[in-house]
């Protein structure tokens, strides 16, 4: 080989190419996790079916048949206005479902555009970390509660509650990434030439912030879930008319001593949701991200 | 050294002055007129406008900021406006049941998870170190009032063993105190016990890969010496540190939990404050909050410059 030659790779193509397994199905070998995939799976088909499957309507009143407990008619006994708790658990499913998914991605995306940013433009890093320092001083919970009472409160509001605390963890993840990602050869190779911004962007440094993103919105879903039930179970969440299962619960605790079953039903379902997508979560990590799964 | 304590010290500032900013500004950017909220649905105009004009909301917003922040410097957090009382004061009152569950949480989950994590880093990938970490999941998405009905059906309705709901102070009867303490501890403690024992595992793991760990065995040292006086003492710093900023999960836990047994702590002030639009309550609660969270992350930063000398900044 004389100098200044460069050595090219016998080409590949006629190698057939070996695709690996697709994200999901790793994901599904690994037995925690797809029991998680399953458990939530059905959870989800319950709450968008709860129509469907519930035989009651979970607001209607029937006064005499008060706080029975479960039977063959009423599976998880009624509450004190004589509602069917199995089918205010399934409607309140969809509520759980709707804010944990909302919450999710709203604050997936928020955080992605500030962190962006911020990891792109020095003057506005200052700024905005700040800010987010600010935003984490104050305890998330907290936050939401004061949140809420701004105004009346509707679902839309309880999103926006829960979503603004969230945020800073996702601005804080994708500007660690950006930042770490923007010093590779790589990328200033695409710098180099001349590529444009919002194209070095798109196909350069975002995809990078995806695996942890998705990482990141399952864990902010489990926790969006649990912190509506408690907002509603504070009295200050979801409108107590609407039957999600924080305002079940609320309910019920008056009645804890002689009808246990108005807590422990929709409290078992919390449970097993917020369980179920935080499973899902750690099974995520560990696929997308071997190397933090060794040090988690 | 000297110069890193100052920095660290000031650092807070700015913290603490964009959580003044984000509480001033949450009331003023609500949708809505402030004083319309405060003043409730059945208020009339004139009520409306002597609100208004008596928490100094018809002023410009710079005006009022500087106002507002200068009656904070000088330790004036404004006064209730249903109890008619200074803020402070009220958050005073409730400081010991919610300070003395949240020391007790603690204290519950780090006896509890500094073992668990250690073990399970120890004995990484056995069934041990398995169970521990799926307990820890468990821990981390069972809500606190399911554990906590579950204790107060289970251990006081039934056996009547330990008291159910309320709380006494420790200046009244240190006993009953303690007494009160046990089922909220436990049902709050477990979240922040899987929290502990997570990063204890994660950081342990590092640790024990180290050589100097090595070096420990292969002279010979006891297997509980090189866990515990060489990898532990090593991996404390990420540990305390997330003591540290666990506090904000722990402080959300707490007004929930003093819900579940009715204490009457700042948990429970600040619901009040909400259900009653009662905004200087709930302001003076988020600002003193995280007054609190910036201090101990502060303290803990600068107790491990001094303790770790591998720390050099």
């Amino acid at each position: 080989m004389s100098a200044g030659q460069i050595a090219i790779p016998a080409p590949a193509e006629s190698e057939p190419v070996k695709r690996s397994p697709g994200t999901f199905s790793r994901l599904c070998r690994r037995p925690l996790p797809a029991l998680g995939a399953l458990l939530l799976g059905l959870l989800v088909i319950s709450a968008i079916a709860a129509p469907l499957i519930a035989p009651f309507d979970p607001i209607e009143m029937n006064v005499v048949d008060r706080l029975m407990p479960p039977d063959a008619t009423y599976w998880f006994g009624t509450d004190a206005y004589g509602r069917d708790i199995f089918s205010r658990t399934l409607y309140g499913g969809r509520v759980s479902l709707i804010i944990g998914v909302s919450v999710a991605f709203a604050s997936t995306m928020i955080g992605l555009l500030i962190g962006v940013i911020a990891g792109y433009s020095r003057a506005a890093d200052a700024i905005l970390m700040r800010i987010m320092d600010g935003l984490m001083a104050i305890p998330g919970i907290l936050l939401a509660i004061a949140l809420m009472s701004l105004t009346r409160a509707n679902i839309w509001v309880v999103i926006i509650a829960i979503t603004i605390p969230e945020v800073p963890r996702v601005v804080r993840l994708v500007r660690a990434v950006v930042l770490s990602v923007r010093e590779h050869v790589y990328v200033q190779a695409a710098t180099a030439v001349g590529t444009r911004l919002p194209r070095l962007m798109v196909r350069h440094i975002l995809p990078n912030t995806f695996a942890p993103l998705i990482v990141q919105a399952t864990y902010i879903a489990a926790s969006a879930v649990l912190v509506e039930s408690y907002l509603s179970f504070l009295g200050v969440g979801t409108p107590p008319e609407i039957p999600s299962w924080g305002n079940i619960i609320a309910e019920g605790r008056l009645y804890v001593q002689i009808a246990f079953w108005n807590i422990l039903f929709p409290s078992i379902f919390l449970a097993l949701m917020v369980l179920s997508i935080n499973v899902l979560g750690d099974g995520l990590r560990d696929t997308l991200d071997p190397r933090l799964a060794r040090r988690l | 050294m000297l110069s890193y304590v100052i920095r660290r010290v000031l650092a807070t500032l700015p913290v603490m002055g964009v959580v003044a900013v984000i509480v001033f500004l949450m009331l003023r950017l609500s949708p809505g007129d402030p004083a319309a909220i405060i003043a409730g649905d059945n208020a009339t105009t004139a009520d409306i406008i002597m609100i208004r004009e008596r928490l100094g909301l018809d002023r410009p917003l710079a005006e009022q900021f500087v106002r507002w922040l200068g009656q904070l410097v000088s330790g004036d957090f404004g006064n209730s406006i249903y109890l008619e009382r200074p803020v402070l004061g009220l958050i005073a009152e409730r400081v010991e049941p919610t300070l003395a569950l949240a020391v007790s949480t603690m204290a519950f989950a780090i006896v509890l998870a500094l073992p668990m994590g250690v073990l399970a880093a120890w004995r990484a990938g056995s069934w041990i170190d398995q169970a521990i970490m799926a307990l820890s999941v468990l821990a981390f998405s069972v809500p606190v009032f399911l554990i906590g009905y579950g204790l107060v059906i289970g251990l006081s309705l039934e056996m009547e063993l330990l008291p159910v709901q309320g709380f006494v102070s420790l200046w009244d009867d240190p006993l009953a105190f303690l007494a009160h303490l046990v089922l909220p501890t436990v049902a709050l403690g477990l979240v922040y016990t899987a929290l502990l024992a997570r990063i204890t595992r994660a950081t342990m793991l590092e640790t024990l890969n180290e050589d100097f760990i090595r070096t420990a065995r292969a002279k010979g040292l006891a297997e509980t010496r090189v866990l515990i006086l060489h990898a532990l003492k090593n991996a404390s710093v990420p540990i305390v540190t997330t003591i540290g900023t666990g506090i904000a999960l722990l402080i959300g836990g707490v007004v929930v939990t003093e819900s579940v047994f009715a204490i009457p702590g700042i948990g429970r002030l600040t619901i009040d404050a909400v259900l009653q639009r009662d905004y200087p309550v709930i302001q003076g609660v988020i600002l003193v909050i995280a007054g609190v969270y910036v201090l101990v992350n502060l303290a803990i930063d600068l107790t491990y410059s001094f303790l770790d000398p591998r720390i050099r900044y």
